[in-house]
C-alpha cells in the first residue's frame, strides 16, 4: 500500500529539501524546531483549536449537493463547506496556526505572498488579530484580478506591497517576500501560504490543514452512514487544500483520491499551470519538486483563470503521491472551471472560489459515470466573492449575455 | 596548488586582499562581457565572479534583477556562458567563479555541467540557493571529481555548528554575506561586519571574501583590511545598466574597477 515515506523530515523520496541561501537556512532550522515543539504542546494546541472554533468557525459543515447530484444522475456529491470559515476558504487554517507559531518565537511583524487574495487576506487577518503587523505581497497582474481582497487586506491593517517583476503573479510574490524575509528575518516571520517552499513550510501548512480531511470523514460517517468516499476531489495550486483533505484518507486504498490542477486555455507551455502536464524536476522557491521551465531551467510563464492555481511549482509531497500512484492529478481548463462556477451557483446557491471551480467541475465530470450508491467529497476550498469581476469578464469576452435556467 | 589558491597566495604575499569584481554574464550581451571581463581584469581584478542569469533570483536585490532579465531577454544561455569561459579564460589569466542559482544546473544535469565547466576552464562554482546539505549528495562531488572549487556561503544568521559545516564543504575561499539581505549597494557598512569577519578569518583555514552591499572604495578599503577578498557587485552592475549604450563602455566599467581596486593596490 502507498504510504507517505518520510524517513528524512521535509523530503518525500527525491522532493522538497531547504534549497535556500545561507541567510535562511538557520532561521529554518529554527522555526522547524519551534514547530516540532509547539505542535506537541497541549497550550498550543488548545489554543489554535479555541480560535479555530470560536473564531474561524469549524467545524465546517459538510453538505450533500443534492440537486446537483440529481442532474448528473450518478454519485452523490458532497461538499466540504471551507468556503463557510472566516475569510472564506481554508486559507485561515494555516494563517492561525503560523501565526501563532510566530508569536511563540518572539515574531512581532508577519509577511505572506498572495496570489488569489485568500492567503493574504487571512494572513492579516490573523495578524490584527494577535496584535502583530503584517506586510503581504502580491503581484500586480493579481492585485488587479482580485482587487476585492487587496482592499480588504489594507482594511485589515496590513500593508499590500505590489510586485510588478516577472509574470507579476504569485510567483514574482514569493520571490518578493523572501526577499524581504532574507533581510528582516530576525524579527519577521514568513507566513507560507501553501505546501511549497523549504522545510519545514510543506510538512508545517498540512499538520495545519489535516483537520479539513479528519472532519469531513467523520462528517461523512455520521451524514451519509459511509466510513469513506469513494472518490475525494480537490483542486491543486500549490496543493494546500488538497493535502489537507486527502490526508485522511491516503492509507485507506479504497478511497481513489484526485488533484485537480489549471489547464488554462491549452496545452502550450505558458497557457496553463498543469505541473503534470509538461514540467520536469527543479527546483524554486526552496523546494525540489515539478516544476515548469524551459530547457535551460528559466522558470516558465503560466496562465489560469484562477490566480490561486496560476503557479509553476507543485508542492513536493503530491510529486511523490503522484509517483507512489496514491493520488491521481487531472486539470480542468479556464471555460470548464467557470461552467462549473455557474452550475454550482444556480443549482446549489454556492458561488465557489474560481480554484475551487476546477475541483468542482472534476467531479461533475465522475459523477455521472458512477452509480447512485457512490459518493464523491469535494472540498470547496473557498468561495467566490473575490472572483465576481473575473467572471463577468470572462462570460462578456465569451458573449454570454444572459444564461439559460439550469435545473 | 589550484588558481583561486594562487590567487589569494598572490595577494598576501603582497599584504592585501583580493579584489573580486562580479558581472552578469550576457548582460548586455555575451560578446560585450567577454570585452568586460577583460577590462576588470585590467582594473585589478584578482578573481572575477560571473553570474549566470536566472528568472526567478531571490537573493538579488533590483539592480542584479533587472541584470538578468536583460541577459535572459538577449538568449544568454549556461552552455553560452561556457563557452564564453572557454574562450577567454587563458587569456585572461583569472580565476573565474561561476555565481548562480542551482536550477539552471540542475536542468543541464549535475554531473554533465560539472564536466562542462571544468572543460571550459571554470575555476569555481558558488551556487547561491545550495547550502552544503542539499550539495552533498550532488554538486559537491560532481565538483571535486572534476577539480573546480565549491565556493559556498556563511552569513550573519549562521551558527557556529554552521560556520563548521560550510567551512568543511568549501575549497577556494568561503564567502561572507556581510549581511541579512539581498545583493544591492548600501550606504553603510553594517557596524558589526568588521568585527565578524575578523572572528570567522581567524576560525576558517580557508581565504575568506565579503560581499553584499560593498559598493565604494572606502567601503572596499574597510573590508580589505578584516577579509582575504572583497566582492563589488551591483556598483558594477549598475554602470553596464547605465552606460551599455556607450561606445566607451568597456573603459568606463575598466575605470571604475581601478577606481573600487585602488585602495587594494595601496
Amino acid at each position: 500500500m502507498a504510504r507517505r515515506e518520510e524517513a528524512r523530515p521535509g523530503y518525500w523520496g527525491d522532493y522538497g529539501g531547504r534549497y535556500v541561501p545561507e541567510t535562511l537556512v538557520a532561521p529554518l532550522e529554527e522555526l522547524a524546531a519551534a514547530f516540532d515543539k509547539q505542535r506537541r504542546r497541549r497550550a498550543f494546541r488548545s489554543r489554535l483549536d479555541g480560535l479555530l472554533r470560536h473564531y474561524a468557525g469549524r467545524p465546517t459543515p459538510l453538505f450533500e449537493a443534492a440537486r446537483l447530484s440529481d442532474q448528473l444522475g450518478g454519485a452523490r456529491l458532497w461538499l466540504k463547506r471551507e468556503d463557510l470559515l472566516h475569510t472564506g476558504a481554508h486559507k485561515i487554517n494555516n494563517a492561525l496556526g503560523q501565526a501563532l507559531l510566530a508569536e511563540s518565537m518572539g515574531k512581532r511583524r508577519l509577511i505572506a505572498e498572495t496570489g488569489a487574495g485568500q492567503h493574504g487576506v487571512a494572513t492579516a487577518t490573523a495578524a490584527a488579530l494577535l496584535g502583530q503587523t503584517c506586510t503581504i505581497y502580491m503581484g500586480e497582474e493579481d492585485m488587479r484580478r482580485q482587487h476585492p481582497n487587496v482592499e480588504r487586506m489594507r482594511l485589515l491593517g496590513a500593508q499590500v506591497a505590489a510586485v510588478d517583476s516577472g509574470s507579476r503573479t504569485l510567483k514574482d510574490a514569493i520571490n518578493e517576500a523572501l526577499r524581504d524575509w532574507v533581510t528582516n528575518v530576525r524579527d519577521t516571520h514568513y507566513v507560507l501560504g501553501s505546501v511549497l517552499g523549504p522545510d519545514p513550510y510543506p510538512r508545517m501548512v498540512r499538520e495545519f490543514h489535516q483537520v479539513i480531511g479528519h472532519e469531513a470523514k467523520r462528517q461523512l460517517k455520521k451524514q451519509a452512514g459511509r466510513a469513506w468516499p469513494d472518490l475525494a476531489v480537490a483542486c491543486v495550486g500549490g496543493g494546500s487544500n488538497a493535502i489537507g483533505l486527502f490526508g485522511a484518507f491516503l492509507d485507506e486504498p479504497r478511497v481513489r483520491l484526485i488533484g485537480v490542477e489549471a489547464g488554462g486555455t491549452g496545452a502550450g507551455l505558458g497557457r496553463h499551470a498543469a505541473r503534470f502536464r509538461g514540467a520536469t524536476v527543479g527546483v524554486l522557491h526552496g523546494t525540489r519538486t515539478l516544476v515548469l521551465q524551459d530547457r535551460e531551467g528559466q522558470i516558465a510563464g503560466t496562465h489560469s483563470v484562477s490566480a490561486g492555481l496560476d503557479y509553476p511549482a507543485i508542492g513536493p509531497e503530491h510529486v511523490r503521491l503522484a509517483e507512489q500512484g496514491r493520488v491521481e492529478y487531472t486539470a480542468v481548463d479556464d471555460d470548464e472551471a467557470i461552467e462549473a462556477f455557474h452550475t454550482l451557483a444556480e443549482l446549489e446557491g454556492i458561488l465557489p472560489a474560481l480554484e475551487t471551480a476546477h475541483a468542482v467541475a472534476e467531479a461533475m465530470r465522475h459523477a455521472p459515470r458512477l452509480g447512485p450508491d457512490k459518493v464523491i467529497l469535494v472540498n470547496l476550498s473557498g468561495r467566490g466573492d473575490k472572483d465576481l469581476e473575473s467572471v463577468l469578464a470572462y462570460d462578456a469576452k465569451r458573449g454570454v449575455v444572459g444564461r439559460p435556467e439550469a435545473g | 596548488m589550484s588558481a583561486i589558491d594562487a590567487a589569494f597566495a598572490r595577494c598576501r604575499a603582497d599584504r592585501r586582499a583580493a579584489f573580486i569584481p562580479y558581472l552578469t554574464a550576457g548582460d548586455p550581451d555575451l560578446e560585450t562581457t567577454g570585452r568586460l571581463l577583460e577590462a576588470l581584469t585590467r582594473g585589478g581584478a584578482d578573481i572575477i565572479e560571473l553570474g549566470v542569469p536566472f528568472s526567478d533570483p531571490i537573493a538579488d536585490g533590483p539592480v542584479n534583477q533587472r541584470a538578468a532579465a536583460r541577459a535572459l531577454a538577449a538568449g544568454t544561455s549556461l552552455s553560452g556562458i561556457l563557452d564564453l569561459v572557454a574562450g577567454c579564460r587563458e587569456r585572461l589569466g583569472v580565476p573565474i567563479v561561476l555565481f548562480t542559482y542551482f536550477n539552471p544546473i540542475l536542468a543541464r544535469g549535475v554531473e554533465s555541467f560539472a564536466e562542462q565547466a571544468a572543460a571550459s576552464g571554470v575555476d569555481g562554482v558558488l551556487c547561491v540557493d545550495l547550502p552544503p546539505e542539499e550539495a552533498a549528495g550532488e554538486l559537491l562531488p560532481a565538483l571535486r571529481e572534476v577539480g573546480v572549487a565549491s565556493v559556498f556561503l556563511l552569513a550573519p544568521t549562521s551558527t557556529r555548528a554552521r560556520e563548521k559545516a560550510v567551512a568543511a564543504a568549501s575549497s577556494g575561499f568561503v564567502y561572507y554575506v556581510s549581511r541579512t539581505g539581498v545583493t544591492g549597494t548600501r550606504e553603510e557598512l553594517p557596524p558589526e561586519l568588521l568585527r565578524e569577519a575578523k572572528r570567522l578569518r581567524r576560525r576558517l583555514k580557508l581565504p575568506l571574501a565579503v560581499g553584499f552591499g560593498i559598493s565604494t572604495p572606502e567601503q572596499v578599503e574597510a573590508v580589505g583590511k578584516v577579509a582575504d577578498g572583497v566582492v563589488v557587485g551591483s556598483a558594477l552592475v549598475r554602470i553596464v545598466e547605465q552606460r551599455a549604450g556607450d561606445a566607451d563602455l568597456v573603459e568606463i566599467v575598466e575605470r571604475e574597477a581601478s577606481r573600487l581596486s585602488g585602495p587594494l593596490r595601496g
